[in-house]
């Protein structure tokens, strides 16, 4: 994509005799492109702060984050990359101005920050800033992938070790056909975590019912006699811990 | 073709580059702009024919086949106006970011073997991303407006799209699964020959899905029954209301090119690709091995087929949008949710025990063992064994997952155990 725009700006209609004397050849594309995406990226983070219009703001961030996912793509990280549209870019911001066209006519529309809060958020830039400069100057040789290489690796090693098996590096020192344990577990405590999310955002969202706790008592011990059988049991507690939790909110109002 | 100019003309490297992309961008600028003249036009008079009507009889000639492009220039001519009260820049820059996000899309969507704008290993993710950020630039503009219709077309536009994304991903799951990978081009690849390899026909399940794919693609991009967004019968004009002029006709552009991206990811995904529904350059033993006249005959025979397939689905688009009442928003909601979503889990469990027992589809899996099918996924070039030719071509030593030798046998061994 940039490659092309770029190169649309360029003086195509001149000879390519004049074409070829000029120092185009000198510059490092690669630099030029990691430049413009980080000057777009930066530039854009900046413009969040300082814009006063949420929805600008959220548009600031979408460029600054596409800016990223294009920073990604420019190392040759596509899934990364596609990754960041969809979830960021994609997901994130939707449902950010989701939230933004919801209180379009309230106060927080326009957002004024005050001395306190710039002094703050700029403390904290700052030691973020420091902290991510001395890992990036820690790297002895950065690598520049060549322009327009193949890359060789695709997302298949990814998605094997997410399902726990792992193909692209063998551990040191083991021998050559012991498996590396991937990151199965860690995939499937983020599931179950979302899963608990997704269970509790429909739960907030539901319709309430207006139902005195006493009733609900009265109904979840008269519909679950006392049962030896594992399943009745578990349902059991799975009526009781729903009708408890639907307290909560019953009863703050 | 940046190594041809390289190598044959002499161009220096950057160069050669350069006119590579150039070439690429403007190739896909005048698909998306071309293609939105001649379906205009194909709109206009298929939508006249299902009323009983003539649509566009006289300019151009005959069947009025120049309409689109008088549209065009009136619609040059017209004066760009913007409501009292609007955000300037954001009501500027939508039009944009909606035709950006189709363009960017087209970039990793092939049309023949080698002819893709930049081939991603994650094509179809890519693909999926990109076209989720259209919405962006319809919302930007629901907002920017400062109207009521506007921001009431944007909010349902984003509800619906939110929504339709989780069983579109769900529907394109399954092609990536069948295939073993992401890269448009292998899944495409994977479907050569008859018609029977189209992962259409492959086993039940993908039959049922590819139609769940087809709903929720013509609810994604906007399109009637699922056009609330825009319906005229209560929101004016929707999210573009107060646009006029040029800004107005890109927002239809990137509608049509995104039309066109999802009918072109149907037949990517679903219906073979560029190969046709018999192999006839297979038959008149043409191979399509790179830089010989035969290879490039075939390449183009197989991007006219892309064309085609994507075509015929912009049409199917269109007689639906002319034929179905326009839907209320609890009934998209329930559409999607309660219909939409649970058939494509459903299917996509069962096209994965499908894949489990009989991998290689309903003829070829019961002929194969499955252990030399799921061997397949990690040979070859970007992890897949591609066709016969380029077999022959490239030296005998398959290419794992690593350059690494020691990786080799890992792999294989990891094959072997698997179920």
């Amino acid at each position: 994509m940039m490659p092309a725009t770029l190169s649309l700006a360029l003086p195509l209609a001149l000879p390519l005799a004049l074409l070829m004397t000029l120092p185009l050849a000198a510059i490092n594309w690669h630099t030029l492109l990691f430049l413009l995406f980080a000057v777009v990226a930066c530039a854009c983070a900046v413009a969040v702060v300082l814009a006063d219009n949420v929805v600008r703001m959220a548009f600031y961030l979408v460029l600054s984050l596409g800016a990223t996912a294009g920073l990604f793509f420019l190392a040759g990280a596509e899934f990364l990359g596609a990754m960041q549209l969809m979830i960021y870019v994609g997901g994130t911001l939707v449902l950010l101005v989701f939230g933004v066209m919801l209180t379009a006519q309230s106060p927080f529309v326009a957002i004024k920050t005050s001395t306190g809060d710039r002094v703050l958020a700029g403390m904290v830039g700052a030691a973020l800033l420091a902290v991510l400069l001395q890992s990036a100057f820690r790297v002895e040789a950065w690598q520049l992938p060549a322009v327009g290489a193949v890359t060789a690796p695709t997302a298949t090693p990814l998605g094997m070790a997410l399902l726990g098996v792992r193909v692209d590096a063998p551990a040191a020192g083991a021998p050559e056909t012991a498996v590396r344990s991937g990151y199965l577990l860690p995939f499937e405590i983020v599931s179950v975590h979302l899963l608990v999310v997704l269970v509790g955002a429909a739960y907030l969202a539901r319709a309430k019912r207006r139902r005195t706790p006493r009733a609900i008592d009265v109904a979840a011990s008269s519909s679950s006699p006392p049962s030896s059988s594992s399943s009745g049991g578990v349902a059991a507690t799975a009526r009781e811990a729903s009708s408890s939790s639907a307290l909560v909110p019953g009863g703050r109002r | 073709m940046a190594d041809f100019l390289i190598n044959t003309v002499g161009l220096p490297e950057w160069l050669a580059w350069t006119t590579t992309a150039v070439v690429a961008a403007v190739l896909i600028l005048n698909v998306i702009a071309g293609g939105a003249l001649v379906f205009i036009w194909a709109e206009r008079k298929i939508a006249a024919r299902i009323q009983d009507r003539l649509g566009p009889t006289r300019t151009g000639g005959r069947f009025g086949w120049l309409q689109s492009l008088a549209d065009g220039i009136k619609l040059l001519a017209k004066e760009d106006l913007m409501p009292e009260g609007a955000d300037g820049m954001l009501f500027r820059l939508a039009p944009y970011i909606s035709f950006c996000a189709s363009f960017c899309a087209f970039i990793a969507l092939p049309f023949a073997f080698d002819f893709v704008g930049q081939r991603l290993n994650v094509g179809v993710f890519f693909v999926v991303a990109v076209l989720g950020l259209e919405v962006f630039g319809v919302i930007l503009a629901g907002y920017a407006s400062a109207s009521k219709w506007s921001l009431f077309g944007a909010m349902r536009e984003a509800a619906q799209v939110v929504s339709y994304e989780v069983p579109l991903g769900m529907c394109v799951v399954v092609p990536v699964m069948l295939a073993g990978s992401m890269d448009l081009v292998t899944i495409a690849e994977k479907q050569a020959g008859w018609v029977s390899s189209w992962y259409l026909f492959h086993d039940p399940f993908t039959f049922v899905i590819f139609w769940v794919y087809v709903t929720c693609a013509v609810a994604s991009v906007n399109r009637a029954p699922f056009d609330l967004a825009e319906a005229e019968s209560e929101l004016v004009a929707g999210f573009h209301t107060e646009y006029s002029g040029l800004r107005w006709s890109f927002f239809f552009m990137a509608e049509y090119g995104s039309m066109f991206l999802v009918s072109a990811l149907a037949a990517l995904l679903f219906l073979g690709g560029w190969n046709g529904p018999i192999p006839v350059a297979h038959l008149l033993g043409l191979s399509d091995g790179t830089g010989d006249t035969a290879g490039y005959f075939v390449r183009l025979l197989g991007c006219g087929n892309l064309i085609v397939k994507a075509s015929l689905g912009v049409l199917i688009m269109m007689w639906i949008r002319w034929s179905l009442p326009r839907l209320r928003i609890d009934q998209v909601m329930a559409t999607c949710l309660k219909y939409c979503t649970p058939i494509a889990a459903a299917m996509f469990a069962g096209a994965m025990f499908w894949q489990l027992a009989l991998p290689g589809g309903l003829v070829r899996g019961l002929s194969r063992p499955a252990g030399e099918v799921r061997e397949g996924w990690l040979e070859g070039p970007g992890g897949l064994s591609v066709r016969p030719t380029k077999a022959v071509s490239t030296p005998a030593v398959p290419v794992a997952l690593v350059d690494d030798p020691r990786s080799q046998t890992e792999a294989k061994s990891i094959v072997q155990v698997s179920p």
